[in-house]
């Protein structure tokens, strides 16, 4: 091996141990009960694709028994971060903040390509801080879809130039608006009938721009449950791309300025309705908790994060979910639910989408079969990792099949368009639709 | 880093991709579930066929090269450590159930089969494999078998030992061996079967087995009791059993468990217990109900202070949530988690649980216990830091007193963990001298050259036992 790798090697070691929790690697004490939980053992079957092996390669690391070479780095950017691992783990192991910090080193060790910093910069740093930014993509996106340029780009074959997962994903894309929420239905909202409660709606920067609707929807959910909604206008994207990419100081940036934007406020709780936002949001004590200055706001903050589902469930005035689109004889539509990862193993909630969805009336909810197990969306790991996350899609969309469901739901804008884009590709669209589960529910509440 | 021309002849038997020697295989075959202990190997292979295990094992064995079979690395006595480094052989991919024999009820099944599947998948047949250990959701039976496991149910359903009926097995030098079949019976020479299971792949490599499987029970009830005194607790579990009535599951916690369980899962226990039994019957309706009548009177008998009997299969949840919160809470305690399994005659349970708390304050570390009381199987468990050279030295002078113990009260060292590294120099306190050279002239008869998990079972040194005499 030349010296200037081994340097590099010995440099990125230094990382890893600065930011490697060291308790956190002692508490793993090689049980091995995450294993059956993990989707890239479960593929693989290899020790090295699990938890317990993946923080094994960790705590060689700082031991000095192993070089983190090319290899280990690939291993860490291999792990899905759907973080089912935690819940399985009787120690109690934070793995989710292991993998950043990993990751976290390893990124600011990193020389790209000139290609990827450019990208990453533009991302990172200049689009996804800010909300106005995000519009102007949402703006682009749409003029690229509504003006003919798509057509011309799909029968030119000029998508061809992308490689074929991302030709796949730019098919799925709902119609990107540049009109967020607040501009189209303003930023405060009173509760319907009495007020239980002031809410803030966190409208996460994807979710806002190709799922506006279902932020609107969500709205209209709250204030029917009794909550009073107000949406910060200057509010910012979470962070949760940021930390789960390697840039912990991009997310703790953001998550400053959000703390102090929903603070300003003053609500009793923060309401979330991608689950990969909400896990981020909740953690806010986490990020900042070597941040003297922040630490105990952060603590308010992730205190009050809840999921809309969570919520509706816990506080809110029962909904009525009668509204039938069908008519009376038929029978009853089938649902099934696809978990948000981070929703059921960060926010742990998996009961309550499950009891809203129970609540419809004239749909028969199917619980289908590894429901709690990743898709492959993963942030943007569909992206990153397409070869593992297609193998995972596979295999969810054998299950996804076996339900027989006309409505497949999620919680997360993520597993959304990865949910669609297998049904896509196993060429079920004529029989089954992805829906947020907020746009579903809000189809059918009586209004 | 193994010889350029021994890589050459395994990658061409297995094929590059079944073959690893780079960092990351190596760094994660180097532990178990056990403890403090971690040693790499030199490459790690991964067979598909009886027949690749025998050319693997004739290359290593010509080569004199180590060989660790592998399942899924969960035992806790350092069984699958590779402790003099060589090959770890990961029987993942013979994964297969081969058969399911329903005339004789009976299942051929592959080494690196997950126990927890194959279970499940009987049970949707109809039937029943009992042995289930804590680990059963990641396990194999290989692993299984090789380890001897109990479980929960080995009280009344016996432990992996009792439904092994048949093995297929390579030996060192590669010659492929078959033991028993599909038989109840059977009695022509010596039992290898036996012999095999729990010989901690010291003896051969387990490359098909043949299991019994029996019919499910079909009614089952739940129920829990508390008492302040540890001594009618005991009494409770030997009346039980006077009483002709074997539990399915007979468990007890401890007063120290009950501390950090309740802790844990706020369960709002009472803190002024020694100890809670757990108890669970399964069978015909009829004769279920009797025995928890039964079960429910003996507690009484013996001054329990509240006996719960769950209505409901939702109840019975509730109730087991103490037991089945145990390792976790005591996990999250501190970081290095120990957890043995001296094991004593069920009468002696009291004693035995006084005796682990008096060298526990001895020695001033943190024991709690709790395991299968039914069958005088119980988990002393150490709470405390690997980090920490002094404190964990405290640790093992307890432990070392515990096995004492046990063995003093006519246990044994361990019931369902095995040997392997952990306890190896405690060996010869339960089995003599004479017994360590039966068991090593069986070993060097399987394996005349160590190369089948070599540094286990058998240690260089025998601890020196000192007998407390006391009273």
């Amino acid at each position: 091996m030349a010296n200037g790798q081994t340097e590099q090697m010995n440099a990125l070691t230094e990382k890893l141990r600065l930011r490697l929790d060291e308790d956190q690697l002692t508490n793993c004490m090689r049980c091995g009960f995450c294993l059956p939980a993990c989707p890239t053992f479960s593929e693989t079957g290899l020790e090295a694709e699990s938890p317990r092996g993946r923080i094994a390669l960790m705590k060689a690391v700082t031991d000095g028994i192993m070089v983190p070479d090319q290899a280990f780095e690939d291993q860490m950017n291999h792990c899905l971060g759907c973080r089912a691992c935690e819940p399985a783990c009787p120690a109690g192991v934070q793995y989710g903040q292991l993998i950043e910090q990993a990751r976290d080193a390893i990124e600011d060790h990193k020389e790209h390509k000139t290609w990827v910093k450019v990208t990453r910069k533009a991302a990172f740093k200049t689009v996804f801080p800010h909300q106005k930014r995000m519009k102007w993509v949402g703006r682009g996106l749409k003029f690229y879809q509504k003006s003919g340029l798509r057509n011309v780009a799909h029968a030119t074959g000029a998508m061809k130039l992308f490689p074929k997962h991302m030709r796949d994903m730019e098919k799925i894309l709902p119609d990107a608006t540049g009109q967020g929420v607040v501009e189209q239905i303003g930023e405060r909202h009173p509760a319907k009938g009495e007020k239980i409660a002031t809410v803030a709606l966190f409208r996460g920067c994807i979710m806002d721009v190709l799922f506006t609707e279902t932020n609107i929807h969500t709205v209209d959910l709250l204030t029917a449950a009794g909550f009073e909604v107000v949406i910060p206008r200057d509010q910012n994207c979470c962070g949760a791309l940021h930390a789960h990419s390697g840039e912990a100081e991009g997310a703790r940036d953001l998550a400053r300025r959000n703390i102090k934007i929903f603070k300003e406020a003053g609500v009793d709780y923060i309401v979330s309705n991608a689950g990969g936002c909400g896990a981020l949001l909740i953690e806010y004590d986490h990020l900042l908790h070597e941040d003297p200055q922040w630490r105990d706001d952060a603590v308010w903050f992730a205190k009050r994060v809840v999921d809309i589902s969570d919520l509706l469930v816990r506080a809110g005035r029962r909904l009525d979910f009668s509204q039938d689109n069908t008519p009376g004889d038929a029978e009853p539509v089938r649902i099934t639910y696809q978990d948000s990862c981070h929703l059921r193993n960060v926010m742990r909630s998996a009961d309550a989408p499950r009891k809203l969805m129970r609540q419809v009336e004239g749909a028969q909810f199917i619980e289908m079969k590894n429901a709690d197990r990743c898709c492959g969306s993963a942030g943007i790991y569909n992206i990153t990792q397409p070869e593992m996350a297609g193998q995972i899609l596979d295999h969810k969309m054998e299950h996804v099949e076996a339900t027989g469901a006309s409505y497949l739901l999620t919680s997360n804008p993520g597993c959304l368009l990865q949910m669609k884009h297998g049904i896509e590709e196993q060429g079920l669209s004529g029989q089954m639709k992805a829906v947020h589960i907020v746009d579903f529910l809000h189809e059918r509440m009586k209004k | 880093m193994l010889q350029e021309e021994v890589r050459r002849e395994l990658i061409s038997i297995l094929g590059s991709e079944h073959f690893k020697d780079d960092p990351q295989s190596l760094v994660t075959h180097s532990y178990d579930g056990t403890p403090m202990l971690q040693s790499l190997p030199d490459a790690v292979v991964y067979p598909s066929s009886t027949e690749q295990v025998s050319q693997i094992m004739k290359v290593l064995s010509r080569h004199k090269i180590p060989v660790v079979g592998r399942g899924s690395g969960t035992n806790l006595c350092g069984g699958t450590v590779p402790v003099q480094g060589g090959v770890v052989m990961v029987m993942h991919r013979m994964n297969q159930i081969l058969e399911i024999d329903l005339e004789n009820l009976t299942a051929t099944v592959q080494p690196g089969l997950n126990t927890k599947q194959f279970s499940t998948h009987v049970e949707s047949l109809g039937l029943f494999y009992p042995p289930d250990p804590s680990s059963m959701s990641i396990s194999t039976i290989g692993g299984n078998i090789a380890e001897c496991s109990g479980g929960l149910r080995g009280l009344k359903y016996g432990t992996t030992k009792d439904y092994v009926i048949g093995l297929e097995a390579v030996l060192a030098n590669g010659d492929i061996i078959r033991t028993g079949g599909k038989l109840m019976k059977d009695v022509a020479g010596y039992d290898l079967t036996k012999l095999l299971v729990g010989s901690e792949g010291t003896l051969a490599i387990i490359t098909e087995a043949t299991l019994k499987l029996v019919p499910p029970p079909r009614y089952k009830k739940t129920m829990l009791a508390m008492y302040k005194d540890l001594y009618g607790a005991a009494r409770t579990v030997s009346k039980i059993i006077e009483n002709r009535i074997i539990p399915a599951t007979l468990e007890i916690l401890d007063n120290a468990t009950i501390r950090v369980v309740d802790d844990f899962a706020k369960l709002g226990l009472p803190l002024d217990m020694e100890a809670i039994l757990i108890i669970e019957q399964d069978g015909d309706e009829e004769a279920v109900e009797r025995d928890i009548a039964i079960i429910t009177e003996v507690c009484k008998s013996e001054k329990a202070d509240q006996v719960s009997i769950a209505a409901s299969q939702e109840e019975a949840d509730k109730l087991l949530t103490a037991r089945r919160s145990a390792f976790t809470a005591l996990a999250r305690l501190r970081p290095t988690t120990i957890l043995e399994d001296a094991t004593v005659p069920r009468s002696k349970i009291a004693d035995m649980v006084i005796e682990i708390n008096r060298i526990a304050k001895k020695h001033q570390v943190q024991i709690s216990t709790f395991g299968h009381a039914g069958d005088g199987n119980l988990h002393p468990t150490a709470t405390t830091d690997a980090r920490n050279k002094e404190e964990i030295e405290r640790v093992d002078e307890a432990f070392e007193e515990i096995f004492e113990a046990a063995i003093r009260l006519g246990g044994t060292i361990t019931g369902e963990h095995g040997v392997g590294m952990v306890k190896s120099p405690f060996l010869e306190w339960k089995v003599g001298p004479a017994g360590m050279e039966v068991m090593k002239a069986i070993k060097s008869s399987f394996d005349p050259h160590n190369l089948l998990n070599p540094g286990k079972v058998f240690a260089k040194e025998t601890r020196k036992r000192v007998v407390i005499q006391r009273g």
